[in-house]
């Protein structure tokens, strides 16, 4: 008896042996339903999420890095940086020991130094650089970014030394390094393939430092990549990434479900209730680093009348917006930034929705039968599901406090185009994603006197506010910015350029096998730290 | 024969030429541009503006474009893509093959079943059966090609399991690309179970792009047989004691195909426009997808060269029809 137990312990043992050493042994692959195709592998070319996702997310590193799933700069590339008493001289020490990656194409001789930096800078920076056309030379990030006006020269200190000079000082400059268009590629791999006649298969056929390496990429269909296996933060947990592209977000749901993709993107709102439900899907959540907003005309009367502004402020049911047009996944906006980024002005208070008070406002500001357009966006944003529904309700609204508004559309290039004219006739709807979680990328970018005529929708120039975030951007100080940021928030409110509207909240279907995936604030797909039960 | 040839073949050429006018202005008439759409709610200063429409030749008078494409066009040069700076051609090419197999796919299933249903309804007219085909057949006309794939997609992929949902083939295999035909290179890779996980990916797929030619054939074929089977010569046919198959079979369907085979090319241009969107939503890598993406995103020399090659396509579709024609009826290319 106790021989025939022995045995059965010893079969048993040796089974879950094999099974474990199988387990072991076979590749983790994870499937992510992506919504598109990328327009390139190079990052510095291109602003689209689904290109960053596909190039800077998972094949390089930069300089500084966002850590994962948060606002938060950790070291990347460069292990630490000091900046001078001035401002003015950023001095970056690399991190030793990185590999690139090795492909069919490029086999490294060396580890990362400061000739990579120097590269992927000068490459951007210098019109002159050897590689500064290859590809068409637009590097539209790092010029909306001002670096050519704020960088003055980028030095090689050493093989493990960098310094930047800048012409002024840049309080966000560490988080601007981080972002995208800043993804470190190898000056050798450039070197070799000029020297070989095929300097665009660096942007083709990419080769970084980045967690995953690429494989394969079948236009339309997918892009492939298996684990960079000498990752200097250690080997990705999963073995192969593969992004199956399926433009359709309720396509991308059936798949998510058949187990034909393990993570999706950008799920239909419609579906959302089924995800919650569904017994296959963990639906993760998030407070989006956006808000949506109307900006009024400040430059055209009467809407260069502050009461005005704040009358119709007071007549916008926000509460119902939020219901419908956001399904109550939302959060009202009252600041022009996000409650996820610092320097939030949580003592603000919001125009209360009152529409005897906004009617008596108007009145008082002398304005009778006031018509007005609103411009509702052609598309879906992370910001504003559905425009033409948002403004259906302020028309609605407005028309409690006798305002009449014609809603008015174009075709999204020429929104954005027309939107941007000075002498615009109407309220814009619009809004903004963060790109570096400072708070200068929103006040800055679409509230600066700089930005009128551009991304400054408001066309609003207002010396106070624009003095406090000026002052906050040269300012190194992180409390004394965060003060700056609050009282500019202040200034906002009291000024109401726009009628902040929502931060909407961010949903990613997984299945229930996928470990640790989370939602980044940019609303990019990292998938480093990411593991398989 | 080669004189009716050449003759349509001169009849192709200014309508090569018109193509490439309609398809240059079509998308410059369009509102909005490739740089507004590249800078998105950031925007972008005028100055900057103007020097990148200047880098990509778009600041040039509309009639100087036109003439530098033409040019480019004689050289055999379809453009470079704005976007993702590849040579249009080289991106067609690569995903042209996707939409063909697919094509040939949905033009089978409609012809397999759009003939004999026609034929079976015409001999049968009245019956159950005759009023069955043309309520199906009005039915599939009238369907909205993306309500039915995301329907048959529920039902067969995510209720019964029975097929993938969307894609070419299963992820787990991965081979090079050979011909870019996905039944091919399955076949070809040698790996075990690749090619029957091509097959089920096309099912799905060519069932909704092959549902509205297999509607119009099917009711083209039946009034075409009814035609012909009030013929006298058929009335002939069968008072010579012919039996019914040869009748219909050789006689009747013969005479019939004329028409029918004129609408199946004219279908070659609706499974290009149906491929639009059957290839949205199964994730088909295919010119459609690619066209609408191209538009969307303003790449001028890819839509311009998309359409060009596309309209190149369907005119040498017709113009195998016409010849065809010839063939069935000696009589048409006699009288031409």
């Amino acid at each position: 008896m106790r021989k025939t137990k022995n045995l059965i312990a010893a079969f048993c043992g040796a089974t879950l042996l094999m099974a474990s050493m199988q387990a072991m042994a076979a590749p983790k692959t994870l499937v992510f339903c992506s919504e598109g195709s990328p327009e390139g592998f190079n990052p510095a070319f291109y602003t689209a999420g689904t290109t960053f996702d596909a190039s800077s997310r998972t094949l390089f590193d930069k300089l500084s890095a966002f850590k994962r799933g948060t606002t938060e700069i950790e070291p990347g590339l460069a292990e630490k940086w000091d900046i001078s008493a001035d401002g003015l001289e950023y001095t970056f020490h690399l991190r030793k020991g990185v590999k690139f990656h090795t492909t069919t194409n490029f086999k490294p001789t060396r580890d990362f130094n400061a000739d990579d930096i120097i590269f992927t800078f000068m490459r951007q920076f210098d019109k002159e650089h050897p590689y500064h056309k290859v590809g068409g030379g637009k590097y539209e990030y790092f010029n909306s970014m001002s670096m050519p006006d704020l960088i003055k020269e980028i030095v090689k200190v050493d093989d493990y030394t960098v310094k930047f000079v800048l012409k002024r000082k840049e309080a966000p400059f560490i988080a601007n390094l981080a972002m995208d268009f800043a993804s470190v590629f190898s000056a050798e791999y450039a070197d070799n393939m000029m020297k070989a006649g095929t300097p665009d298969k660096v942007d083709f056929e990419p080769v970084g430092t980045g967690p995953f390496q690429f494989v394969a990429y079948q236009k339309d269909a997918s892009i492939r990549y298996k684990a960079h296996p000498d990752y200097w933060r250690g080997k990705a947990a999963i073995d192969n990434l593969v992004f199956a592209i399926t433009p359709d977000p309720s396509v991308r749901y059936q798949k998510l479900k058949a187990n034909e993709c393990q993570v999706m993107f950008n799920p239909n709102p419609a579906d959302l209730d089924a995800m919650k439900k569904d017994p296959v899907v963990n639906l993760l959540q998030k407070e989006g680093l956006n808000v949506g907003y109307l900006a009024y005309n400040t430059s055209v009367a009467p809407f260069d009348n502050v009461k005005v502004r704040k009358a119709l402020n007071m007549a916008m049911n926000k509460k119902a917006i939020l219901e419908a047009v956001y399904q109550g996944s939302g959060k009202i906006a009252k600041n022009p930034i996000p409650p996820t980024i610092w320097s939030y002005n949580d003592a603000v208070v919001d125009d209360p929705y009152d529409p005897v008070a906004a009617k008596k406002a108007l009145d008082e500001a002398g304005v009778k039968d006031l018509k007005m357009k609103i411009w509702a966006m052609p598309v879906q944003r992370p910001y504003n599901p559905n425009a033409r529904r948002m403004a259906e309700m302020l028309q609605a609204d407005f028309a409690q406090v006798g305002v009449g508004v014609e809603i008015v559309s174009f075709e999204w290039a020429e929104y954005l185009k027309r939107s941007k004219e000075k002498n615009r006739d109407g309220a814009v709807l619009l809004g903004w994603t963060g790109d570096n979680g400072d708070p200068d990328n929103f006040l800055a970018v679409l509230l600066g006197c700089d930005a009128v005529g551009n991304a400054n929708r408001a066309q609003w120039c207002y010396k106070p506010f624009d003095d406090l975030i000026q002052k906050a951007k040269v300012t190194a100080d992180p409390a004394e910015r965060t003060k700056l940021y609050g009282q500019a928030q202040v200034v906002f409110k009291e000024q109401a350029p726009w009628a902040t509207i929502a931060h909407s909240v961010v949903f990613q279907p997984v299945r229930k096998e996928v470990v640790d995936f989370r939602i980044d604030p940019f609303g990019g797909n990292i998938f480093y730290g990411v593991d398989l039960k | 024969m080669f004189v009716y040839f050449l003759r349509k073949l001169i009849v192709i050429l200014p309508t090569f030429f018109g193509v490439t006018l309609v398809a240059f202005v079509f998308i410059r008439t369009l509102p909005g541009d490739p740089v507004m759409l590249m800078a998105g709610e950031r925007g972008m200063s005028p100055e900057r503006h103007a020097e990148l429409m200047a880098e990509m030749g778009f600041d040039k008078p509309i009639i100087v474009q036109y003439g530098l494409y033409l040019k480019q066009l004689a050289g055999g040069d379809f453009g470079t893509s704005i976007i993702t700076k590849q040579p249009v051609l080289k991106e067609f090419a690569t995903l042209f093959p996707a939409t063909i197999e697919l094509s040939i796919c949905a033009m089978i299933i409609a012809i397999f079943f759009g003939l004999p249903a026609g034929m079976i309804a015409a001999t049968r007219r009245g019956s159950v059966f005759d009023h069955t085909v043309m309520t199906s057949a009005l039915t599939g006309y009238s369907m909205p090609i993306f309500w039915w794939g995301l329907l048959l997609i529920i039902f067969f992929s995510g209720i019964l399991g029975w097929t993938p949902v969307s894609g070419r083939v299963s992820l787990l295999y991965y081979f090079e690309t050979v011909t870019g035909f996905m039944l091919i290179d399955s076949f070809l890779s040698g790996q075990e179970g690749a090619f029957i996980s091509a097959m089920s990916h096309l099912i799905l797929p060519s069932i909704v792009l092959g549902t509205i030619p297999l509607a119009v054939i099917a009711r083209q074929t039946r009034s075409a047989m009814l035609e012909v089977l009030s013929e006298d010569y058929v009335r002939t046919a069968r008072a010579k004691g012919l039996g019914p198959m040869r009748v219909i079979g050789v006689h009747a369907l013969r005479n019939a195909m004329i028409p029918v085979i004129t609408v199946i090319g004219l279908q070659v241009g609706v499974l290009f426009a149906g491929a639009i969107l059957t290839e949205t939503i199964f994730s088909w890598p295919g010119i459609g997808k690619w066209m609408v993406d191209s538009i969307f995103r303003r790449d001028y020399p890819a839509v311009q060269g998309g359409l060009l090659l596309i309209a190149a396509i369907v005119m040498i579709v017709n113009l195998v029809v016409d010849l065809l024609y010839g063939l069935i009826n000696p009589q048409i290319r006699h009288t031409d």
